[in-house]
Parts: C-alpha cells; structure tokens; sequence
C-alpha cells in the first residue's frame, strides 16, 4: 500500500489543484445523476398519466382521420363511408379473432346539459354488453338498456353527475339519457379518454345521430403473447386486396414511445457527460503535471528497485483517489440537486426517491471514477515508461 | 559466484543518437571489478563516467558489448528482472542525494526494504541501519528539504544499504557536501568496504580517491 500512500501524500501536497480537479469530477457526476433524474421522473410523471398495458389491439380505419382525433367535433351525419368501420367489418374482426373480446365503437362530441348547466363531452359510443370490458366503474353500475350512460371522472366532477342524473345530449331537449354509473380515473390511453366523456350505448347514439358504423374496433387479447397472432389475423381478413383498416397493438404504442423517452434519458446524459469529459481532461493536465514535476523523483525510485508496474500503480492511484473523492461528494450533492430539479422542473420531487432515479447517482459516480481512471491511463504509462537515467538527470 | 568478479565489462559501448549526431559516451570498454574492490572512476567532466556508473547500476543497457553482473549478462533482462536485480543487488548513492520528498528520513531508507518480500521487518531494519550512520533519532521523522546535506547523505547511504546490496555505487557521493562532512561520508563508505562491500565511486576529489584501493581514469569514453 506504499504506493497508495503515495499517491494520497502527493494530492494532500498539491491539495489546490486536486480540490479543483476533484470539483470538475463533482461537477460532471451532478450534471450526469441530475439530468439522468429529471429524464427519468420526466418518464415516470408521464407514465403515470398512461393507463395503457399492452394487451389492446386498436383498428382503425385506412384513410379515417376522423377516428383517429379525440377531439369533440359533431359527428357528420353522412360519414364518408371508407372513414369509418362497418357492422359486418366487425364481424370479421370478431370472427378472425376467436376468443377475444373485440369492441367496435364509434366517437363523437356534442354539446350537454345537466340541469341548467351546460358544456361539451367527448361522446364514446359503444354496445352496453362490452362496457365492462373496457372500463371501470368507480360508482353505480353499467347501463343495461339504451337509456343510460356512463360519465368519465373528471366529466362526472365537473358537472356535479351521480348516478340517477339526468343528462341531455344535443339541442333537441328529448335527447336525454340517464347517468346510471361513473368511470374510474384512467388517464390517457391510446385507445379512448373517457374521463372528460360521456360513454353512451350504440344503439341509442346511432339513432340519434343516423350513424350506423363505428369509428374504431379495440380487441383485448387475453394473451398478451397472442397479439402478433391476432394482428396478423385481421391485417389477413380485411387487408387482404387493399389496406382498409390500420391495425396498431398498444405495446408497439408504448414500446416506440419509450423509445423516444430513452432517445431522450440518452440525450440529456449525453449532455451531462460532457462536463465530465471536460474534468477528465481536467485530471488529465493535473496528473501530466505531477508526472514532469516528479520525473526525477520516479527515476530515483526506479533506480532504488521500484516496478515499472509500481510507478504504474501510484499514478493510477492518485486519479483513482481524486475520482472517488470527487464522486462520493457529487453523489451526495446530486440526492440535493437531483431533488431541486424536480421540484422546480416538474414540481413532483418525490420521484428523485424511486430506484430508476437513484440508480443515476450511481450511474455518475461510477462514470465520475471511471473518467478519472481513464484519464489517468495516460500519463501514469508515460510515467512508469520513463527512462531511469533520463528521468535522473532531469531538472 | 566467489570467483565471479563483481562487475565485468566486455567491450562494452555506449552511444547516445542526438539530432546534432551521435554521441559516444564509452568507447569499448573492457574491465572487471573484484568482490570486495575499493574503486575510484575519475575523469574529466563529460568523459563518461556517470554513464559508466549507470551501466554498471544495470539502468540502462550497452549500445554493443556485454555487461556481467555477478557473472550474468544484463543485455537480455527484461526491465523487471533489471529492476529486481538493482533492489537486491546494487545501491546507488548520488551526489544529489535524491532523497523522495514525500517520504521522511525513516520512509525513505524503508522504502527498498517495502518493494521486497520482507515488508514486515522494514521498520525496524531501517532504523536500525539509519543508527549505524550517526544520525540524530529525533530527526528520524523529518523530510528530506528538513534535513542538511550531510544528513540527507547520511540517509541516502542507509536507504543505498538496506537491502545488504553486494555492490555501492556512488556518484560523486561528496560532491555537494563540504570538506569536514564529506570526510565523514568517506569514512562510512570506507567502513562499509571494511565489512567486504563492493564499491565503485566516480569522483573529481583526488582526496576523496585516496579512500579507494584502484583508480580508473576516463577520457572521452575511454579507459587509460
Ligand atoms: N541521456 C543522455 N542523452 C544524451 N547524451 C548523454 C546522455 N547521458 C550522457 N550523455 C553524453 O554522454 C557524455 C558522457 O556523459 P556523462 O554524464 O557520463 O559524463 P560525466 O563523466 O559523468 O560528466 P560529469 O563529470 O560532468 O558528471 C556527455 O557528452 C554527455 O553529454
Ligand atoms: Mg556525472
């Protein structure tokens, strides 16, 4: 251990610029544990919004714009038909997907009043027989004629909806359906937002509105392994001649936005690595330092019977010690930092305290050693290369 | 090894490849020295003698010719071998003393006896063998920019000895001391003899050379 003493004894000598080799050290793993945090609260503030696992297959349309938006809008009278999916369509969906459970529904929007309230609501039209598959009830229960609905969450707040509440739909005051239920909270899906909707029964929407088809077709696959089966199946039924229908699994939703969430996690430490490239180089220019200053010192210690390997050692050492230095205090700091970015970020600092957050401390302190280590590489081989009786005769 | 001289050169050169053209720092060489020599190398400045002394020191390796070291040619070694050779075998002493900064008087005749096997018993065979040089126990623990030049010798000569080398090498051991200290170096070194240590001593003190038994005189790389 005479050589890590060494090493220790050297940088306490030379403390000023090993305090300011270490704050790069202490800056760069910061910079990395912060922003890998923020990346990753940033995907766990937005997840926790998705509602989604995936086990839905969604089928749309080919050319359907209109099923693809949310937004409320009056569902046209006379759709266009190859914008929407017809009864029979459905039926060959349900046939090619044997067991599962396949969901044909339409959507819309209209204006609503509730007693003398009124407002709009995204309107998800559906058969009463498949509510249950497709949503939770927080209060009531699910309608079983075509003369009720169910409220989304934050519809049902908003206008004050229990069960038994009255609701009119459109201008013509005997439109009205009876709210018999209202939905779980959950979040944004890939499939339908029902919280700020109002889901209603099929039938009674398509004789109000004269619309016969739907809009979309969720199959829930009861085997999440199944779903390239099932896909295959109705891209086979009705995409046989010409692509009629678009036909996306929601695992592939979420795997490719996760990708963009780790394009992005990758992106942001990219920019933290940075800084630690710039202490690297930092610890580098200590270290040549210490290696010409102490040339003749490393010839006199070569002469006396030291290694190659030993001198190898000692400067490693020394990188070793200002890189461990600088990343226990950077990750202590960064539990401070990491928790002030997302407070003032995303306003939720408690996700600082979650292990896919936690793990980026570690993440920089062990890129803050590694960096210091390779940047030592360099000059610790130059040093222990010297020539013995070079080094001796420098001045 | 009884028979073996000590050191043995066989026409051995040395030529350093500047830009400015070669320069021929020892010009075949030939020479041998007994266990248990005395040996004073003196020379003109520039003449070769430090290079001589490094060869024999087993930190550099000839230009052509071959070295013997206790009868083995250091021309092949590996640096490993070379470095093990020097720990076990050789001291060097310097005229600059060449004391490690970092370490104390102590650390720094302990520092040979670390690199070996027998770690355990470095503490006390350094001071023990720092004793035998006449040095105060109190300055022991002090660095070497503590010391004067004749202490900082003093320790260099035990940290030279600690090991129990067979051969001393010493680069005008005196040369930055003055004439009553140096006297008193000379008299350790000439103890050190006494007891059938090897010693060649490169020197421009004809005073200094009168402790040696053979004198070597070198001219521009040559012996004569
Ligand atoms: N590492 C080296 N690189 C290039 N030339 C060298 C080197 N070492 C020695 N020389 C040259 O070799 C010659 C002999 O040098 P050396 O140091 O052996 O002389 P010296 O007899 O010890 O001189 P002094 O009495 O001044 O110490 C000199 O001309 C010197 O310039
Ligand atoms: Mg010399």
């Amino acid at each position: 251990m005479i050589f890590f003493d060494f090493a220790r004894r050297n940088i306490r000598l030379h403390w000023f610029r090993s305090v300011l080799a270490v704050i790069g050290i202490v800056i760069g793993v910061i910079a990395i544990a912060s922003l890998g945090i923020l990346g990753n609260s940033l995907v766990l503030s937005i997840t926790e919004t998705i509602s989604d696992v995936g086990d839905t297959v969604i089928v749309t349309p080919h050319t359907g714009a209109a099923a693809a938006g949310n937004g409320p809008g009056p569902p046209g009278g006379g759709a266009v038909t190859s914008n929407t999916i017809s009864e029979r369509q459905v039926g060959q969906i349900e046939r090619a997907v044997g067991p599962n459970t396949v969901i044909p529904l339409a959507q819309g929007g209209d204006a609503i009043a509730v007693g003398s309230e009124t407002g709009a609501a995204v309107i998800y039209a559906m058969p009463v027989e498949e509510m249950p598959a497709l949503l939770d009830l927080a209060d009531g229960i699910y309608p079983r004629s075509t003369g009720g609905a169910l409220a989304g969450s934050a519809l049902a707040a908003e206008f004050g909806m229990q069960p038994g509440t009255r609701v009119q739909v459109g201008s013509n005051a005997s439109n009205t359906l009876r709210v018999v239920g209202v939905i779980e909270e959950r979040g944004v899906g890939f499939d339908i937002n029902p919280d700020f909707a109002l889901i209603v029964p099929h039938a009674w929407y398509s004789d109000v509105y004269d619309e016969e088809e739907y809009d979309q077709v969720i199959v829930k696959v009861r085997d999440v392994g199944d779903i390239d089966v099932v896909k295959a199946a109705i891209e086979e039924t009705l995409n046989r001649r010409e692509t009629v229908v678009d036909v996306l699994d929601t695992r592939m939703i979420l795997e490719s936005l996760f990708q963009v969430f780790e394009q992005i996690t990758v992106f942001t430490l990219a920019i933290g690595s940075i800084s630690l490239v710039v202490a690297g180089v930092s610890i580098l220019n200590v270290m040549m330092m210490s290696v010409s200053e102490r040339t003749r010192e490393i010839g006199v210690m070569r002469s006396i019977g030291t290694r190659q390997q030993d001198v190898l050692r000692m400067f490693l050492y020394e990188a070793l010690i200002l890189g461990l230095i600088g990343s226990i205090i950077g990750g202590v700091m960064s539990i401070g930092t990491g928790y002030l970015v997302n407070a003032v970020v995303l306003q939720r600092p408690e996700f600082l305290f979650v292990p896919s957050s936690l793990v980026y401390i570690l993440y920089g302190m062990g890129f803050g050693v590694a960096t210091s280590i390779a940047s030592g590489i360099y000059p610790a081989w130059k040093a222990s290369r010297l020539n013995p009786i070079q080094a001796l005769r420098f001045e | 090894m009884s028979d073996e001289p000590v050191i043995r050169f066989d026409d051995v050169s040395k030529v350093y490849s500047l830009p400015g053209g070669d320069v021929v720092a020892l010009d075949h060489v030939t020479l041998t020295v007994e266990p248990g020599e005395f040996v004073a190398v003196m020379g003109p400045s520039g003449s070769g003698k430090s290079t001589l002394l490094n060869l024999m020191g087993c930190l550099d390796v000839p230009t052509s010719g071959r070295i013997f070291i206790n009868g083995e040619e250091i021309s092949r070694m590996s640096d490993d071998v070379l470095t093990r050779l020097r720990r076990n075998h050789i001291g060097f002493i310097f005229q600059q003393f060449n004391l490690i900064p970092l370490l104390s008087a102590l650390e720094n005749v302990e520092f040979p006896v670390v690199l070996t096997e027998r770690r355990g018993e470095s503490r006390e065979r350094a001071i023990r063998v720092l004793r035998s040089m006449d040095l105060e126990e109190e300055l022991f623990s002090h660095k070497p920019s503590e010391l004067s030049g004749g202490q900082q010798q003093r320790v260099a000569i035990a940290r030279a000895l600690v090991n129990e080398p067979e051969l001393l090498l010493c680069d005008e051991p005196t040369g930055n001391l003055d004439t009553k200290t140096g006297t008193a170096i000379m008299d350790l070194l000439r103890l050190e003899n006494g007891e059938g240590k090897t010693i060649v001593m490169v020197t421009h003190d004809p005073k200094v050379a009168e402790y040696a038994h053979r004198h070597i005189r070198i001219v521009d790389g040559r012996l004569v």
